[in-house]
């Protein structure tokens, strides 16, 4: 069973403690929902769980392995990982996009193998985009090449997923079938870290949330647990509140608190 | 997937194509058979000599520094995600050029005619090292490092032209900075091509590492794309195929810009799958240009370098014009 741990994480950038001290421990089979204000350090988290920014004190383990020590190959078939707002630099279509997602996978030199076609072609429909398929990523929307980012993540299989805000700039539908997929994910035994701003969606899909206010962990535990009023207010300087249960629950904002 | 072997193979013919051209139309006006039978038998007769000794190695010649430029230019566009990236950008062909420029002003190239291009590899190799040591670490940095290091190499082009020890000297350096294929020998050739081969084998492993920069670095890394390592090989395998060719050959330009942009749309914009047509293409471009100062007859000779500017300025013009159509 795939685990992932952070002990004592502090990172530092001109003096000043963007991370500081974050310890957790996540397992697979779940979603766990990072929340936090701007700047309070999200971004710097799952780059430092992906193993791509090495934090100043502290260690990340994959599986007890120390993730810096884990052949980047390797680390890259197991994890995807997707920053914010991705950008295609090429007008390459959206087939060979999705297909980069395979890069671990693939020998150094020649095209795609035909075994990889089916999952290719499953990647591109689960992500709705079998229509833009040969279209230059370019020229798709904001929205669209969302999707195709989240294709090409998911079609290498990998067995943690980490995600900053991959939800921003998708409309309502969307936004709740890459949800979907992500708790899907979940369900099937991945462990799926994802930075949300809409809380309301993360209180009705996510088994776990973890909140960091200035770089520190304040909160992190199964969801109904975490997400409540006490906490909103702790960590966005909000007054609110949380209503309902399982995916019929709402969180709504009320006031600045003073 | 589609394969770029029909690119590959038609920027193949082309190159076919050019290289027969090359070998049948020159100055001295030689019959198809007598063409043929100078490759096949090679004799002393001038018809043989012609074929083999001049016509023959700036063909070969052409190829090896054509293709450099062209592949280079692909790896480098690919690597900084930037359409105007060309092979001069990290400094070696101007390294190339104050070392040759060096060995005219010394005096060398008169006592021991390979001490040009020798010196120029070692000018590569130092600006090259140059660019290395002050733009490890990033991307942006690694542009930077090249630009100071060409501002360096040209300020002392400038003082050795400024202090020339006298007008011949002077005219040679200029004359040899425009870059030419003629009165090149198979010595030549045997001096820059293990280097050019080197760094043309190097530059061909980075398809997998421009294909994933074209989602960015960050996304690139976390594939597990070593970008130190990429940036290195690089620098390297441009250092050594570029320059060696402009130590052998001078200022050759625009033909590694131009080359990747023409083979792009028909790749369907995949960097990995410009790489080898790139080289083809260059190579063809490099020798068609040749072709044109062989047969327009100037009375001095009008250099290749000249040639390949004339051709390729108004290709950037027409880039500006397309990328204003394209961007938002």
């Amino acid at each position: 069973m795939t685990r992932l741990a952070a002990q004592g994480i502090t990172v530092e950038r001109g003096g000043r403690a963007i991370l500081n001290d974050v310890s957790l421990e996540l397992e697979a089979g779940t979603f766990v929902a990072l929340v936090g204000a701007n700047g309070a350090g999200k971004s710097t988290l799952l780059s430092v769980l992906a193993g791509l920014l090495k934090p100043e004190r502290g260690e990340v383990l994959l599986d007890g392995a120390v993730i810096s020590a884990v052949d980047p190959r390797d680390l890259a078939r197991r994890r995807a990982y997707l920053p914010q707002n991705p950008r295609a630099e090429w007008p390459i279509s959206v087939e060979r996009l999705v297909a980069l997602g395979l890069t671990p996978q693939l020998p150094a030199f020649g095209g795609l193998p035909g075994g990889f076609e089916p999952r290719l072609t499953n990647a591109i429909a689960a992500c709705d985009l079998l229509a833009q398929r040969l279209q230059p990523a370019t020229t798709l929307s904001g929205g669209e090449l969302a999707r195709a980012m989240l294709a090409r993540a998911l079609v290498g299989d990998p067995e943690i997923l980490i995600a900053d805000e991959p939800m921003t700039g998708l409309d309502p539908r969307h936004a709740m079938d890459s949800v979907a997929r992500l708790q899907a994910l979940a369900g099937q035994g991945r462990l799926v870290i994802a930075a949300v701003h809409d809380l309301t969606l993360a209180a009705r899909s996510a088994t776990h949330v973890m909140a960091l206010r200035e770089g520190r962990l304040a909160a992190f535990g199964p969801t109904a647990e975490v997400l409540t009023p006490d906490l909103l207010r702790r960590v966005f300087d909000v007054e609110a509140q949380v209503t309902g249960v399982g995916h019929k629950t709402v969180v709504d904002f009320l006031a600045p608190s003073v | 997937m589609t394969s770029s072997r029909l690119p590959t193979a038609i920027a193949f013919l082309i190159l076919l194509l050019a290289v027969v051209a090359s070998l049948f139309l020159g100055r001295v006006n030689m019959s198809p058979v007598e063409v043929i039978q100078g490759l096949l038998a090679p004799d002393k007769s001038l018809a043989g000599l012609v074929v083999t000794e001049l016509r023959l190695p700036r063909a070969v010649l052409a190829i090896l520094v054509g293709a450099s430029l062209g592949l280079s230019g692909a790896v480098l566009q690919g690597l900084l995600r930037n359409p105007l990236a060309e092979p001069g950008l990290l400094g070696v062909s101007n390294g190339a050029a104050l070392g040759a420029v060096l060995s005219i002003y010394f005096g060398l190239s008169q006592a021991f005619p390979l001490a040009t291009p020798l010196l120029g590899l070692a000018g590569a190799v130092g600006a090259g090292a140059m660019t290395f040591a002050f733009g490890r670490g990033g991307t942006l940095s690694l542009i930077l490092a090249g630009s100071a290091v060409s501002g360096l190499t040209l300020a002392f082009l400038a003082l050795a032209l400024n202090f020339a020890p006298n007008p011949y000297a002077a005219y040679e350096m200029n004359i040899w900075m425009l870059g030419t294929l003629s009165e090149k020998s198979w010595d030549h050739i045997a001096l820059a091509a293990p280097f050019i081969v080197l760094g043309l084998a190097i530059l061909a492993t980075m398809g997998r590492a421009v294909d994933a920069l074209t989602l960015g670095e960050v996304q690139a890394r976390s594939l597990g794309i070593n970008l130190d390592r990429t940036r290195v090989l690089t620098l390297l395998g441009v250092g050594l195929s570029v320059g060696a060719a402009t130590s052998v050959t001078g200022s050759i330009g625009f033909i590694g810009l131009v080359a990747p942009h023409l083979v792009r749309p028909f790749v369907g914009h995949q960097p990995s799958r410009t790489l080898l047509p790139s080289a083809l293409l260059g190579a063809a471009l490099l020798i068609c240009a040749d072709i044109v100062t062989r047969l327009l007859t100037t009375q001095n000779e009008l250099r290749l370098g000249v040639v390949t500017s004339l051709i390729g300025a108004p290709f950037f013009f027409w880039l500006v014009l397309r990328l204003r159509r394209t961007a938002p």
